[in-house]
């Protein structure tokens, strides 16, 4: 599974729709039942499913599915492990 | 990889078999799906699947309200799916941010028309006594005695006035002390310090919590403390969403909630069966005999010391051991009596199977003899294999999962929410002793030719009573955990018998059997209320210590005597069918009683009180409290 995949299978079991219907420009704006405890909600199983802790300062990046799988990739390959 | 692999199966198996209708394989899915990764990521998969299987597994409804001062949302998903997971379909409603004192204060809030089982009231330090966890160092004694009385005096008026609006139980977190003291090392040398500012608040809470029905102190510094006060706390989520709690913790946290939220549905474990070799003890008897087990104060059985220790504490709790083990039962018992390292004894066990054969029939039978349905059985075994047999064959049975490492069984066995209790009764004290008088009982009626001689010869004694303050916890937890003989399977609160026996109308009776083998203690409640003519009785239960006694009777004749004594003709009693409650069925017809109406709940059943009298049996002595 690619990191896009992992992550759109999370925000797909949050926001209870099927994943065909995340992409990667995917959004607040685009989806209704993204409001802010569910960000708060796909940060947190973000962090838990890769091992990683993201910053405020990336958190505040997070405006797409495609801005997350940006900030995880980047992260995965700098981490040690 | 590997583990991604199995979850990602798992999840597809459990929507595969949810498709099919397989819906015991479904939840049993689930359940191992969240033992691999219980977590944030695969609570909401879980309690999406879990809401489809609503209806068709047996799940106790629950319905919980968190009032909190911080971010809470995240642990939502997580108590619901632990909850799940324990057979509890849990409807949870957070307040909003910070509102605590105005959900509580205000009648109309939208607290009260939930109208909840539990209330958790998670509001912190920081936020209730800014000043003792800001300033303490510029405070002087004076102000700091004001600061703790202005806490505490906060929640008295909270706990008042919940408790003249609702009847839910409420649970409430206690403070959380400063991982650093503001005025360093000298805080400990002092008697008004910052640390023993909070301490006085929190034992002030805890009286206060025990001068009200159903409201509970959940040690949430403890709880920070048990998992490093540093690691708690996240600051980086506490400035960007107003979450103080690091994301992993809340799991603990929602565990900790299910701590209360278990015993208050009433879904406890009452026996705790135990295997023997590698779980009681190091190695196996049967090879390495009474020299080469290792039990005893050094390492490693030490371990197996503490884990005896721990099961030893949970009979001090009412819980019954019993003891499951493939073995030669003289081996076994050899080491039971005479091992110098063992700390529980023979007599601390109410049953035993030392066999050879399969665990899971030796689990019924020991369920059998006990007298208790096996969903009230806790299976500990070090064995994986036989734990899986066990979930597979007998899935109402809580298996406690032994981790791999014995030094860490005894803290397993102490987590386990199922051995949870919320208050003591003077029969919980007393369990063992009292099914040890059981086999006396069930021995000498062996030699009797019929009932009747036997019964005769047990010199029963009863006394029926209106409940008291001295009896209140006994029968609200009756009403909690009885679920053999109990026609109405209605669950109440301490708080709600209480509001009951002071209606005009309502009649709460216990029953309380002695005989001559020794005291049973409080076994049996019976509910009714006056309606014009008839009397309805609200609940009927009977312990299932005493099932088969005929003390029954001698309740409901009681019942009748007082509704005859009102004026009333009647008396009414519904029969809701449940899994369990079988033993119960024939009560009605079995007295006399017609049917008179039959729902798909259950049936009506009605006795004329102007034609018939039911009489307590003969060998039954019945007597009243002095005075009432």
């Amino acid at each position: 599974m690619t990191v896009f995949d992992q992550i759109r299978a999370l925000a797909s079991d949050l926001f209870a729709i099927s994943p065909d219907k995340l992409s990667v420009s995917s959004s607040p704006e685009t989806v209704d039942a993204w409001d802010s405890v569910q960000h708060l909600n796909l940060v947190l199983a973000v962090e838990e499913k890769f091992h990683l802790q993201l910053s405020p300062e990336e958190i505040e990046q997070m405006k797409t599915i495609g801005d997350i799988v940006k900030i995880v990739e980047g992260k995965l390959q700098t981490a040690p492990s | 990889m590997n583990s991604e692999n199995k979850s990602l199966n798992l999840r597809a198996d459990v929507d595969r078999l949810i498709a099919n209708g397989a819906v015991q394989l479904a939840s049993g899915c689930m359940a191992e799906l969240w033992r691999e990764e219980a977590g944030l990521s695969v609570a909401p998969f879980l309690v999406s699947r879990f809401e489809q299987l609503r209806g068709k597994v047996t799940l106790t409804p629950y319905r919980l309200a968190v009032l909190r001062s911080f971010t809470l949302e995240p642990a939502i998903p997580l108590v619901r799916a632990e909850a799940f997971v324990k057979g509890i379909d849990l409807s949870a409603q957070l307040g909003d941010f910070n509102a605590y004192a105005q959900d509580i204060l205000d009648a109309d809030s939208s607290l009260y028309r939930f109208s909840p089982d539990a209330v958790i009231l998670a509001a912190r330090t920081p936020e209730l006594a800014p000043d003792l966890w800001n300033q303490f160092a510029d405070l002087s004694p004076d102000a700091v005695s004001a600061a703790i009385q202005r806490v505490v005096n906060s929640f008295a008026q909270w706990i008042r006035i919940f408790r003249e609006r609702s009847s839910a139980a409420l649970i409430l977190h206690s403070l959380e002390l400063q991982p650093h003291p503001h005025n360093g090392i000298l805080d400990a040398q002092r008697e008004n310090g910052q640390a023993a500012a909070i301490h006085q608040i929190n034992r002030e809470l805890r009286r206060i919590a025990g001068e009200h029905r159903s409201v509970y102190i959940l040690d949430y510094d403890g709880l920070m403390a048990r998992h490093g006060r540093l690691r708690w706390n996240d600051q980086r989520k506490w400035l960007l969403a107003r979450m103080p709690i690091a994301a992993d913790n809340l799991l603990h946290l929602s565990r900790e909630w299910l701590r209360f939220l278990v015993p208050l549905s009433g879904k406890t474990a009452k026996v705790a069966i135990v295997d023997l070799d590698n779980t009681l003890w190091c190695g196996i008897i049967g090879e390495d005999g009474m020299n080469g087990i290792k039990l005893g104060p050094e390492y490693p059985g030490a371990a197996y010391q503490n884990l005896q220790r721990a099961l030893l504490d949970l009979t001090r709790r009412g819980i019954l051991l019993a003891i499951c083990s493939k073995n030669n039962p003289e081996d076994a018992m050899e080491a039971l009596t005479h091992h110098p390292g063992m700390v529980l004894k023979p007599k601390d066990f109410a049953a035993m199977r030392i066999n050879w054969g399969d665990k899971a029939q030796n689990l019924r039978e020991i369920a059998n003899e006990l007298n208790l349905g096996t969903d009230s059985l806790a299976f500990i075994d070090d064995n994986p294999f036989e734990r899986e047999q066990i979930r597979k064959v007998l899935p109402e049975v809580t298996i406690i999962d032994l981790p791999a490492n014995p030094m860490e069984y005894a803290s397993a066995l102490r987590d386990c929410p199922v051995f949870e209790r919320l208050a003591l009764s003077s029969e919980d004290k007393q369990r063992t002793v009292m099914y040890a008088e059981q086999q006396e009982r069930a021995q000498v009626e062996h030699t009797f030719e019929n009932k009747e001689d036997f019964f005769r010869y047990l010199e029963q004694e009863a006394e029926v009573a209106p409940v008291s303050s001295a009896t209140l916890a006994r029968v609200a937890q009756l009403t909690q955990k009885t679920n053999q003989f109990n026609l109405t399977t209605r669950r109440y609160t301490e708080q709600q018998i209480q509001e009951m026996s002071g209606r005009s109308g309502w009649q709460v009776l216990s029953i309380s059997v002695r005989d001559r083998f020794g005291d049973h203690g409080l076994v049996g409640v019976a509910i009714a209320h006056d309606q014009g003519e008839s009397c309805e009785i609200d609940t009927f239960l009977l312990s299932c210590r005493v099932i088969g006694r005929t003390v029954e009777s001698a309740l409901l004749s009681q019942l009748a005597e007082h509704a005859s004594s009102k004026g009333c003709k009647r008396l009414l009693g519904w029969f809701f069918p449940t899994k369990k409650n079988a033993p119960a069925r024939d009560f009605y017809p079995q007295h006399g009683f017609e049917l008179t109406e039959q729902s798909p709940e259950g049936s009506l059943w009605s006795f004329d009180l102007t034609k018939q009298q039911i009489a307590a049996p003969k060998w039954v002595r019945v007597t009243k409290p002095a005075a009432v």
